[in-house]
């Protein structure tokens, strides 16, 4: 079958693919590009779970057809580390017990990114609005409100908040 | 096996639909039914710079139908507009959803059509016909070509009502989207969920033409569902639909219209 | 995050708090992966050539199939195979038969007729998702549409289609004799008739996707070896491989089963479907596989925890002691057997739930309707009818006018209780959370209920006792379908006394197949008092410590879990077929392959 050709940056590096006719950019990341850190949840927008942002923004690959990303930019949860440096999120999520079974913490992160790099103060409400696209059904949502929260007040340079027993 | 065909503009994708070809906007309906395998085309056709953002013309307000729930939240002219568009999904499909996509979406969705409905929006095709959107949105599985943008007066302060009901907190699909313009002797009164597109509810509207007080709230509530074929899905049944209707209308009118 | 409180007073026994790990707080182990997102899911496997397996499904609750013309898919673009019933080597199995329970009832493809709307009635295998979509679009199906039934009473009734011929009546034949699980302790008719109130009420419970964020899914490949390698997300590894290797008939050695992640499973991921679907995939097509539910598919077809109704009848002193309960019950167990007719064993142990009640029986159904087979859920057996019951308790508060708490406090077990299946309670704790739970919600109790204590007033000589039981033989299987039957409530007509004292012998399900699987209390390095043993009917007894391995199944131990009252049942079900897999080699064990620590 013909196949599209489109180039994109993914994490700072160039990606040049061809796509397949109507292929989703969930696909074409996982299988194409070899970045299996977007998962696929439901194919139908409701999970969140393969939440990425494109030019900044935060968007589901499942429902985005791939070959419109030409020519942009594509951030996924396999960017956020730099090398063995975890982003604050990361670190937080970790310390914060904000991830149970893992499916959704990849969309949960760049839910979370989208909204930190434009709000660095964020309200709890706030938290919450940002990530009600994404789906937790093991983990439960206080966590991860509360890593969230607390990787944001580390990157205003506060110190993190008192994430309780652990 | 799908085909994918990029045109520049609305117009010329109009032009290149014909069989098997559905068009897609932001993708939260199309590729939706592309992953699934809908059998029902085979060819998606799209526009690389569809009309997209919100402007003024002799009708009043335009809206382009490329313009996204999140852009909407972006303008700050649209406030009235801001509690639909901010109970759509989160905020990845508000980054995504378009308005014109929001006018087919099918039971549950298609809140946005609905505030459109009871705002008497005008529905601007791709060649330059316009249609009402009641007449729209009856008609829109047989329509023709391709919603290019909806154009809308803009509301009197505090004359639109509008209330989404969803069993998920903070949000969620809704279960009733309730819509409602307060003008002079004309209200318009819109139910989504209650028939298969969103729908007035026109007994209501007669009980409210005197104007809104608590005897007029009650006359509207005990006939709004007259006429109105609640959907029967997973949420909730025709029934509850059917019985909570009146109660969700009698509170949007009590918590006042926005501005 | 809060910590949890462990009530030393308690619990000072239960565990020794100088572990380094265990009763301490940790980072998880995997959390890492998650959030670099490199946790490798089974769909993170990548492999050349992956081939795209969909199934094509009934639109029908009920159908006999009269035809599949597969022709055109065959001829779609991409399209390696097409597969239908006959392709799998042996196409019947019941999950349990692992540990020989339960008769095989359940096809991995329909091939006769469908019993519930989404059943798989053939595949397609093809180079993509989509052709694979598209040709599945393209098989063509000839059904004859049969009446179905959707309520579990329904389906129980004289003249309810029959859903499946290996269960003609519709429900689980329990211990080969009733259609239904009896619990009888003592006598609820005399519980009744000394009663100043009764309170009956019926409770019904929806079935509950488990809805994980992945769905379920497994990618199989021909391995090195003439083996296949399955990477799976399934809850139950050795399961799906014991299962994989029944139903395509083939030495569990030659699968070579990676799993251990799962996006989210709470139960929902045990049923073994997807495993020896992609399996058989990589079998005929000699390529890696891949076989997923959507989304549409986990809701319409991935097993729920079933329905279940209740109904409870609650005979009541005016002071509030509960002196009579008595249950109905029905599970909704959809199409097949699967993980419910052991849901309602595990329900009946729990029954009257966490109170001291001194008359207590119960019949429960396992009903087979046109739903989607249930399966495991978190507690399943166990909180449908949990929530029946607080809620009758609430009814029972009110109809004798009493404080909630303080009638949950007066009626709760305490140590040393005798319970209706004849263990005796232990760490109770009931009365403790229900004091604790009073405070926080500042919800007052009376000082007599803030004074009690599970740990004081059990066990008395007439709290430990197991009373005069009287029992009955209602509902033999068959006789309800024959009409014969007219109640689904346990007996108003008792026909037998068992005396005071008895203990009913425990019948093990499965005897132990080889005596390295003979549970040595020396050698699981765990202590297993007289009274603490786990097993339920379908487990294995535990060997007296001193007994080591032997050649003979477990002797029955002097104990009566959810088993009928009544008469004792013949020998245990044993299958027409002995069922075996693996490697058959003298001492190894049937269930493993390979090298096995002896």
């Amino acid at each position: 079958m013909a196949k599209t050709p489109v180039t994109f940056t993914l994490n700072d590096t160039e990606a040049a693919l061809f796509v397949d006719p109507g292929a989703s950019l969930v696909d074409v990341l996982r299988r194409g590009a070899g970045d299996l850190t977007p998962k696929q949840g439901c194919a139908q927008g409701t999970c969140g779970a393969c939440t990425v942002l494109i030019d900044g923004v935060p968007h589901l690959s499942c429902l985005t057809l791939a070959e419109t990303v030409q020519g942009r930019r594509v951030d996924t949860a396999g960017g956020l580390a730099d090398g063995p440096a975890l982003h604050p999120l990361q670190r937080a999520f970790i310390d914060g017990f904000a991830a149970q079974c893992g499916f959704c913490t990849s969309g949960m992160l760049m839910a979370a990114k989208a909204l930190l790099d434009h709000n660095a103060n964020p309200t709890r409400d706030e938290v919450i609005e940002a990530i009600s696209g994404n789906l937790c059904r093991c983990t439960g949502y206080e966590p991860i409100v509360d890593a969230i929260l607390s990787a944001a007040a580390q990157m205003r340079g506060q110190p993190a908040l008192q994430q309780g027993a652990l | 096996m799908v085909a994918v065909e990029t045109y520049q503009t609305v117009a010329e994708a109009a032009a290149g639909l014909g069989e098997g070809a559905r068009y897609l906007g932001g993708g939260t309906i199309v590729m939706r039914q592309v992953n699934y395998g809908d059998q029902g085309f085979h060819r998606i056709v799209r526009a690389a710079r569809p009309e997209r953002g919100i402007g003024n013309d002799v009708q009043g307000l335009r809206i382009g139908a490329g313009t996204t729930m999140a852009d909407i939240l972006a303008h700050a002219e649209l406030s009235f507009l801001h509690p639909v568009a901010g109970q759509i999904g989160g905020p990845a499909i508000r980054n995504m959803a378009t308005v014109g996509g929001n006018l087919f979406a099918e039971n549950p969705y298609g809140d946005m059509a609905a505030a459109l409905l009871a705002l008497d929006a005008q529905v601007i095709m791709a060649g330059g016909q316009t249609h009402p959107m009641e007449r729209f949105l009856a008609d829109r599985k047989h329509m023709r070509g391709l919603v290019e943008a909806v154009s809308l007066q803009r509301p009197q302060p505090g004359a639109f009502y509008y209330r989404k009901v969803s069993r998920v907190k903070p949000k969620g699909v809704a279960v009733i989207t309730l819509a409602a313009l307060i003008r002079g002797g004309e209200p318009r009164v819109v139910f989504g969920n209650m028939a298969a597109a969103p729908m007035r509810a026109h007994a209501a509207e007669r009980a409210l033409g005197g104007g809104v007080s608590e005897a007029s709230i009650a006359a509207a509530c005990a006939v709004c569902t007259e006429g109105l074929s609640p959907t029967d899905d997973a949420l909730a049944s025709a029934w509850y639909r059917a019985e909570v209707a009146p109660v969700h209308l009698r509170r949007m009118l009590e918590s006042g219209g926005h501005s | 995050m809060s910590s949890i409180e462990f009530r030393k007073d308690l619990f000072a026994d239960e565990r020794d708090d100088n572990l380094k790990e265990i009763g301490k707080p940790t980072i998880r182990q995997d959390i890492l992966g998650h959030v670099t997102g490199r946790t490798p899911y089974y769909d993170d496997h990548l492999f050349d050539g992956l081939l795209h397996m969909r199934a094509v499904r009934s639109p029908h609750h009920h159908a006999e199939i009269r035809s599949i013309d597969t022709a055109a898919a065959e001829t779609m673009p991409g399209v390696r195979r097409v597969l239908t019933a006959k392709d799998v080597p042996h196409n019947l199995n019941t999950l349990l038969s692992l540990i020989n329970f339960g008769r095989d009832d359940e096809p991995l493809c329909a091939d006769d007729k469908v019993r519930y709307l989404g059943e798989t009635v053939a595949w397609v295998i093809a180079d993509t998702e989509r052709q694979a979509r598209d040709a599945v679009a393209k098989v063509r199906v000839d059904y004859s549409v049969l009446p179905h039934v959707l309520d579990v009473e329904e389906a129980i009734a004289p003249g309810a289609p029959v859903i499946n011929d290996i269960y003609p009546n519709n429900t689980f034949d329990y211990h080969q004799k009733y259609d239904h699980q009896k619990l009888r302790f003592g006598d609820v008719n005399a519980g009744f008739a000394k009663a100043d109130h009764i309170i009956e009420a019926e409770y019904q419970m929806s079935p509950i996707e488990q809805a994980p964020i992945e769905t379920c899914g497994a990618i199989a490949a021909p391995e090195t070896n003439d083996r296949f390698v399955c990477h799976t997300n399934t809850q139950a590894l050795f399961f799906s491989l014991g299962t994989t290797a029944k139903l395509l008939g083939i030495a569990s050695s030659r699968l070579h089963f990676i799993g251990g992640t799962a996006g989210g499973g709470f139960g929902g991921k045990v049923d073994s479907i997807v495993e020896p679907t992609a399996v058989l995939g990589a079998m005929v097509t000699g390529k890696p596989v891949k076989f997923a539910w959507d989304r549409y598919e986990e809701m319409q077809v991935g097993a729920p925890r079933g329905g279940e109704r209740w109904r409870i009848k609650d005979g009541v002193m005016a002071d509030g002691r509960i002196v009579a309960r008595e249950f109905t019950g029905f599970f909704d167990s959809g199409a097949y057997m699967r993980l419910s007719p052991y849901a309602i064993i595990k329900a009946t142990g729990h029954l009257p739930g966490p109170y001291a009640i001194p008359n207590v029986a119960s019949n429960v159904y396992c009903c087979i309707t046109n739903r989607t087979p249930a399966t495991a859920m978190r507690g399943f057996g166990i909180t449908a009818v949990d929530f029946s019951i607080e809620c009758h308790m609430d009814r029972v508060a009110e109809a004798v006018g009493m404080n909630p708490v303080e009638l949950r406090i007066l009626n709760a077990y305490r140590d040393g209780d005798m319970k209706a299946h004849r263990r005796k309670a232990k760490n109770t704790a009931l009365i403790e959370c229900c004091q604790v739970a009073a405070g926080k919600a500042s919800w007052p109790i009376s000082a007599d209920a803030a004074a009690q204590s599970s740990r004081v007033g059990g066990g008395t000589p007439e709290r430990v006792a197991i009373p005069e039981t009287s029992v009955d033989e209602d509902g033999r299987i068959g006789e309800r379908r024959q009409g014969r039957v007219a109640d689904t409530s346990p007996s108003k007509t008792p026909t037998g006394r068992v005396a005071a004292g008895t203990h009913r012998e425990a019948v093990a399900g499965a005897p132990v197949q080889n005596p390295d699987m003979q549970i040595d209390a020396d050698r699981i390095g765990h202590k297993m008092g007289a009274t603490t043993s786990a097993a339920a009917p379908v487990a294995p007894q535990a060997a007296p410590p001193a007994a080591g391995p032997s050649a003979q199944p477990a002797p029955p131990q002097p104990v009566a879990p959810a088993e009928p009252t009544p008469p004792a049942s013949p020998a245990p079900y044993a299958p027409a077929e002995k069922f075996s897999r693996g490697v058959r080699r003298p001492g190894s064990s049937p269930f493993t392959s390979g090298f096995r620590r002896r």
